[in-house]
């Protein structure tokens, strides 16, 4: 009975692809370990990336969806969804926190992270992805997903490359502080805005954790009550308790035939708001799961091989093209999405000529790796591949060209996700749920800003449709 | 490829945004529902999977019915009635 039924799910031809892709991924991980065991680093990336593809994929689990189904078609689904993996990935990572393995670094706290998560939130209503989003319909075979990443990658890399005609919007108090960081000549610190940013700006602000500001003296309470709890777990609830009233209620006492409802009726409609897609949640679970895992792994192997970075196992293989001069790569040690593909802009754009390793965020902090050994970027294409593995297996993979209207969204869309993860420093995932869980606190700033942006996006959209609608002699009847 | 909205016969409509991604999938279907009465049918079609999950959370929230659901390879034809 279970022989035929696995038999039904697989022998199909989306089945024999997925199978396909499955053992290229297989073969080439043998091929890499058997030529140097150190390449095992750069494979948690890929097979964690795999894992997110299937997880994503299996719940639609996306961000853009989940504000904007919200704001334009009142479905609270997948916000509740990323509610749900937020409290479960706040547990995971505070047990890698606790035990001393965690990777995570707190972001600095100012403007620049509401700027851009609202610049962000805008931008993904436009492409019907978030960065997670496209990536994992990327691995649907939507080719218009696939313009976003582009869009995506060559935005971030051109706005952190910004030329000597950005020096005009430069406040001089950024001038000032970044001359006195004394910056390798190779810099040019206060040539290109993001560099002045950076170095003026960011790196006079902090941030932490609120494990660290509660300071117990006991390492696991602050992690579990000062991160898990206050950090997530409560706002979290609280969320899901605006969701309800404000989204779901009407809908389920109606359905229930319930006109004075009791507190029990009230939890019960709850529960079935947080049950109603079970395959969002669950893949919430899954992606708490394991996102506390490559923490874990990536730790212990960072430990067994006495790094602090990936860019030092590069240099002992011998790669040594396009490290920083720190001699580092990007090398997050957790689930992020941005800053590889602007690393994939950056190195493109030094192929062709134009010098990126002049500024401050490709220069001296992430590199531009070939992206063949660029291992968040493969990362992403993992999370791709696992997209396309469980599409192809449940028959829902299509090669989707998009109309004009869909590449130019996707093309605009692209660049201003691009531009406000650089200035908010990171995506949904780098600034938002990757740094809640770990009880940095501007993660929920990014979300407000997200939400702000999201919020513009749609009433811009709603009138982008209402007026197609009225203009199209397709849609009157 | 344009989003095509047509009455079919008295009561059945169709609506096909093939080709079209998150959020126009969704909110053509909103907007599709708004003009039909009560009891008229929508035949959707669609081929982007996530969309699905959001029209069908949609439709419950608001009352109306998905009736016949056929999902083939990566397209979806879906019959709603309105409440």
């Amino acid at each position: 009975m279970q022989a035929s039924k696995q038999r039904s799910v697989l022998a199909h031809e989306g089945g024999y692809k997925a199978m396909s892709i499955t053992a290229i991924v297989v073969v080439l991980s043998v091929v890499l370990l058997a030529m140097d065991m150190r390449w095992i680093y750069l494979l948690v990336y890929v097979w964690f990336g795999v894992i997110y593809g299937v997880l994503l994929q299996y719940g639609r689990f996306c961000m853009a969806s989940a504000i904007r189904d919200l704001f334009a078609i009142k479905v609270p689904r997948m916000a509740v969804g990323v509610m749900i993996a937020t409290a479960l990935f706040s547990i995971t990572a505070g047990l890698v926190t606790a035990t001393g393995y965690s990777t995570f670094h707190p972001h600095p706290l100012g403007w620049h992270i509401i700027a851009g998560g609202l610049i962000f939130g805008f931008g993904m209503i436009f492409t019907g992805g978030c960065a997670s989003g496209s990536l994992y319909k990327s691995g649907e075979g939507n080719v218009a997903s696939m313009l976003v990443l582009l869009s995506i990658s060559f935005s971030q890399a051109l706005f952190v490359d910004l030329g000597s005609w950005s020096n005009s919007f430069t406040p001089s108090s950024w001038v000032a502080s970044a001359a006195e960081k004394g910056m390798p000549e190779s810099l040019s610190v206060n040539d290109g805005w993001f560099d002045s940013f950076t170095a003026g700006y960011i790196w006079d602000l902090s941030g932490g954790t609120v494990a660290q500001s509660l300071d117990t003296g006991n390492n696991w309470l602050d992690v579990f009550i000062g991160n898990s709890l206050l950090g997530a777990i409560l706002p979290t609830i609280a969320v899901l308790v605006v969701l309800y009233f404000a989204t779901y209620r009407k809908g389920y006492l109606r359905r229930n035939k319930l006109e004075s409802p009791t507190f029990g009726d009230e939890m019960r409609g709850g529960w079935a708001m947080m049950t109603a897609s079970k395959n969002t949640a669950l893949a919430g679970l899954g992606l708490g799961v394991f996102a506390g895992l490559q923490m874990w792994a990536t730790g212990a192997l960072r430990e067994h091989y006495n790094i602090f970075n990936f860019g030092e196992l590069l240099q002992k293989m011998g790669y040594t093209e396009g490290l920083s001069v720190q001699q580092t790569v990007f090398d997050p040690g957790y689930w992020y999405i941005t800053t590889q593909e602007a690393q994939l802009g950056g190195w493109v754009l030094d192929k062709a000529g134009v010098d990126v390793m002049d500024n401050i965020f490709f220069g001296l902090m992430n590199g531009i790796p070939n992206p063949l050994i660029n291992a968040p970027l493969l990362m992403s294409v993992g999370i791709i591949a696992g997209a396309a593995i469980l599409a192809l297996t449940r028959h829902e993979f299509k090669w989707k060209v998009p109309n004009m209207e869909t590449a130019v969204f996707a093309i605009v869309g692209g660049a201003l996700m691009g531009i406000g993860a650089r200035l908010g420093m990171g995506c949904n995932v780098g600034a938002f749920f990757a740094a809640v869980t770990n009880g940095d606190m501007t993660g929920w700033i990014f979300l407000a800003g997200m939400l702000g942006g999201g919020l513009l996006g749609v009433k811009a959209f709603t009138m982008w449709i209402d007026w197609r609608t009225s203009a199209d002699d397709d849609f009157d009847i | 490829m344009a989003i095509k909205f047509d009455k079919i016969s008295d009561g059945q409509y169709q609506l096909d945004v093939c080709g079209y991604v998150c959020p126009h999938p969704q909110m053509y279907t909103k907007k599709a529902l708004q003009k039909l009465a009560s009891g008229d049918e929508l035949t959707l079609l669609f081929d982007n999977p996530s969309s699905g999950e959001s029209i069908l959370s949609m439709c419950e929230s608001e009352g109306n019915e998905v009736f016949n659901r056929e999902d083939g390879e990566g397209s979806f034809t879906w019959k709603i009635r309105k409440s």
